[in-house]
């Protein structure tokens, strides 16, 4: 097996559902060993997410669940007992990272807040993502990837004027927040490379909405009065930036440079109405004619399927696209040439193909080595192997509802 | 000594526009050296964007932001000596960042090959929309064509409605984020095995990991996920809410029945509680349009932070949908620093985005704002290079420093 780039490193999730997950998914799919800590019994919220195999429900097939573990090794721990708070210590003493997104209050009250942590292992790094951060007079607020994309900024520009500004599909506030906690542990490693030295990473999921997604704008709100403009299919700048139907579904609009919209006029056949005064200024055009120019587009789309639209497109170097479906990504041959999706094995569920690598790396590849772990499923090579416990330890603590 | 955690690496920084330059710009936060290449022969479009930059390609306030941190140098690549300082760079370099298509490095002479031969322990990292190849590699395209391509805007508008797709950068920050943790982990793979290695990504790839959900959906059920609204599986209700006049939109999502509960007290509703259509997860998400419309009907009485306050209180998620001055005026926001002010000599003053994590311990600031064009040539192409004053001179003179 080809070593990946972060064999090697010991990763603990004290998680649930999606951000801390994602993030260690990221590692564990890069090589990094991670040891998921799940509740007894219940288990890992995602598990009873879906999407299920015809719908029903199984706390072992969830497909959000899947997807979010893999590569990685699951174990069952009940952290309120005495016995559980001193076994994860135990973990947290060998490890190099533990990476959780439990409330700031939930882990001061279990003794697991980074300064206790820090004298059992002063090397570890312990990444929190929280809704808020571990600072601030909305720390302890309660919200799902619902609110903080809200506040964060990605709400406002999305969905119809005069109706509710919708949401990012798919809670992405937690993908978000995830990965930015997957990179910024990685800047705590090199960090540690020069001092030796652990340190606590305080990622807030609203803090990445307004700072990297939406903090670039702020300054046009303040100085120049600009406000979020919801406006449908549209962003109202220049024409065409929009979405449109054609024969069979959507295409994607955009051209920033004025040659690309003729171009496009062009390998339409050049429309009567092209020479019209409302048209020749693009960004009039956006501002005051939008809906006479969609309804002339239009007509011209509705002439041919979004495939048929792409190929006049890439021909003429002109810069829209369909706008696909899930079922044709799933099935398209770029990603299918690039190997995107894979398929993986696996208890309960088989066969089963899942979205693969974000990234390709050319020496230590993403590679899937096992699928997600069923519930406990590592629970006797963790404890009995890398902690030292014995078999009959085990059947005790489960038992007392340790493990 | 080092304070920054990659105060030891030079980045050279290739790239345009959004995904590559906020990409370097979260390397250049962490405290590496982040040398963005530009020319006048072409700028970066970023500097010129129509309405933001009347007074030419230093007073744009979005460019500033996603390049703080970052040096300068004006390079021609295209002339032979331009492209001689650009290997020079390489050889002292640790990263290679760039955006170009497949067909637009290799014009540029920057492909792997080429570049690992004078430094094989540079990592090169280009993130065009569809990767190094497959048959979409050579497709030109703006964000909003990643979303389209990649399966993302397609699950964008209200629920059973047409399709209104992503139309922010969406993508482009999820790459560049990505993309940042890719470069860090063949960074720190370099440690252990003393090479570089070549990272390809595909903004497309990963607009569709963040959409893992509907792709298992598909995979599973032969189900295709449509528009989403403000809709999820497991909560009701879970919406954007209208407040009293003008003031704005609530997010309010209850996921368990003792929030349902809180909620319905909290608001004066106890009758909702205990109403048949709503009497758990699954009725709620049943007869969720009746539902909206009895939360909006409360909500609608009252101001978006009054309501913060009140359901908070109660244990209940809600948060207004903040607009670009809202946020700037949130006190939390403010606490955690999410905008800075940042002096720029073209300017005086921009305010521009905070930076997304925060350490204990080392320290992540702005120290310097984004470049004018060629301001580090001098340190650059002197200092780094090792090129005397009249070198320096003469490339000017001749355009290669341009």
């Amino acid at each position: 097996m080809i070593k990946q780039a972060l064999s090697g490193l010991k990763v603990i999730e004290f998680g649930n559902f999606m951000s801390a997950p994602y993030c260690t998914k990221l590692m564990a799919d890069m090589g990094a060993e991670v040891i998921k800590i799940e509740q007894p019994v219940t288990g890992d919220e995602a598990r009873e997410y879906g999407p299920f195999p015809n719908g029903e429900r199984h706390h072992e097939k969830s497909g959000l669940f899947l997807y979010l573990n893999t590569n990685k090794k699951g174990i069952t721990l009940n952290v309120d007992t005495p016995e559980g708070q001193k076994i994860f210590n135990d973990l947290i003493k060998n490890a190099d990272i533990l990476v959780e997104n439990n409330p700031p209050k939930r882990i001061a009250d279990l003794g697991f807040d980074y300064p206790t942590l820090k004298q059992l292992n002063p090397r570890l790094i312990m990444t929190s993502i929280t809704s808020f951060g571990q600072t601030g007079p909305y720390r302890d607020f309660k919200a799902y990837a619902l609110n903080t994309a809200g506040m964060g900024g990605q709400t406002t520009r999305t969905g119809e004027f005069e109706r509710e500004p919708i949401t990012p599909p798919l809670s992405q506030s937690h993908y978000q927040s995830g990965a930015m906690a997957a990179t910024a542990t990685m800047g705590a490693l090199f960090s540690r490379m020069s001092n030796g030295a652990g340190q606590h990473v305080d990622i807030s999921e609203t803090d990445v909405w307004a700072t990297i997604h939406h903090g670039h704008g702020v300054h046009l709100g303040i100085f120049e009065g600009r406000k979020s403009i919801r406006a449908g299919h549209r962003t109202i700048s220049v024409y065409p930036w929009c979405i449109l139907p054609c024969k069979d579904g959507y295409m994607c609009l955009i051209a920033i440079q004025g040659y690309q919209w003729k171009r496009f006029l062009e390998a339409m056949g050049n429309p009567e109405w092209m020479k019209d005064e409302r048209f020749q200024n693009r960004i009039v055009m956006a501002f005051q004619h939008a809906d006479e120019a969609d309804a002339l587009v239009i007509a011209l789309l509705l002439n041919y399927s979004k495939e048929e639209l792409f190929d006049i497109c890439r021909r003429n170097q002109i810069t829209f696209a369909p706008v696909r479906d899930i079922a044709e990504v799933a099935n398209d041959p770029h990603f299918k040439e690039r190997g995107y999706f894979v398929e993986i094995d696996r208890e309960h569920i088989g066969l089963l193909k899942y979205p693969g690598a974000p990234y390709q790396l050319s020496d230590t590849p993403w590679q899937l080595k096992s699928p997600a772990p069923t519930l406990g499923e590592h629970n006797e090579e963790v404890y009995c192997n890398q902690l030292g416990y014995k078999k009959r330890d085990l059947a005790r603590m489960q038992k007392a509802g340790v493990i | 000594m080092v304070r920054y955690p990659l105060e030891s690496f030079r980045v050279i920084d290739f790239s345009w526009v959004w995904a590559g330059p906020l990409l370097g710009e979260i390397l250049a936060d962490m405290g590496a050296e982040v040398i963005k290449v530009e020319t006048n022969k072409r700028l970066d479009s970023a500097r010129l964007t129509p309405g933001r930059s009347t007074e030419g390609p230093e007073t744009d306030f979005i460019f500033h932001s996603i390049n703080r941190n970052k040096l300068g140098v004006t390079i021609d690549m295209t002339t032979e000596k331009g492209f001689e300082l650009i290997k020079e760079l390489i050889r002292i370099s640790d990263v290679a960042l760039d955006n170009f298509s497949p067909k637009g490095l290799k014009r540029l002479g920057l492909d792997y090959e080429m570049l690992s031969e004078i430094n094989p322990k540079l990592v090169q990292v280009s993130l065009p929309a569809a990767g190094q190849y497959g048959p979409l590699s050579d497709i030109v395209t703006y964000a909003p064509s990643l979303g389209a391509l990649c399966g993302y805007s397609s699950m964008v508008g209200y629920p059973g409605e047409r399709v209104l797709g992503e139309q922010t950068p969406y993508l482009d920050v999820t790459s560049s984020i990505h993309g940042a943790f890719a470069v860090l982990a063949a960074l720190y793979s370099r440690e252990q095995t003393g090479k570089g290695q070549r990272i390809d990504i595909a903004q497309i790839e990963v607009g569709a990991s963040v959409i893992g959900e509907a792709f298992m959906e598909y995979f599973m059920n032969n189900k295709v996920l449509g528009t989403q609204g403000n809709r999820i599986r497991n909560m009701a209700p879970h919406n954007n809410y209208p407040c009293q006049g003008d003031s704005g939109w609530i997010s309010i999502a209850i996921k368990t029945e003792e929030e349902w509960r809180n909620f319905c007290e909290a608001t004066g509703n106890p009758q909702w509680a205990t109403d048949e259509r709503f009497k758990d997860v699954a009725s709620r998400l049943k007869n969720q349009d009746e539902l909206d419309k009895l939360v909006a009907s409360w909500t609608k009485e009252h101001m978006d932070y009054e309501i913060m306050e009140l359901l908070q209180k109660a244990g209940v998620a809600a948060i207004p949908c903040l607009d670009l001055t809202e946020r700037f005026s949130n006190p939390h926001l403010e606490s955690r620093e999410a905008h800075l002010h940042v002096e720029h000599p073209a300017t005086g003053m921009d305010i521009i985005a905070g930076i997304g994590f925060k350490y204990s311990d080392t320290p992540c600031e702005v120290r310097r704002p984004a470049p004018m064009l060629g301001q580090d040539n001098e340190y650059v192409i002197g200092e780094l290079l090792g090129k005397s004053k009249e070198e320096i001179a003469q490339l000017v003179e001749e355009k290669v420093l341009y």
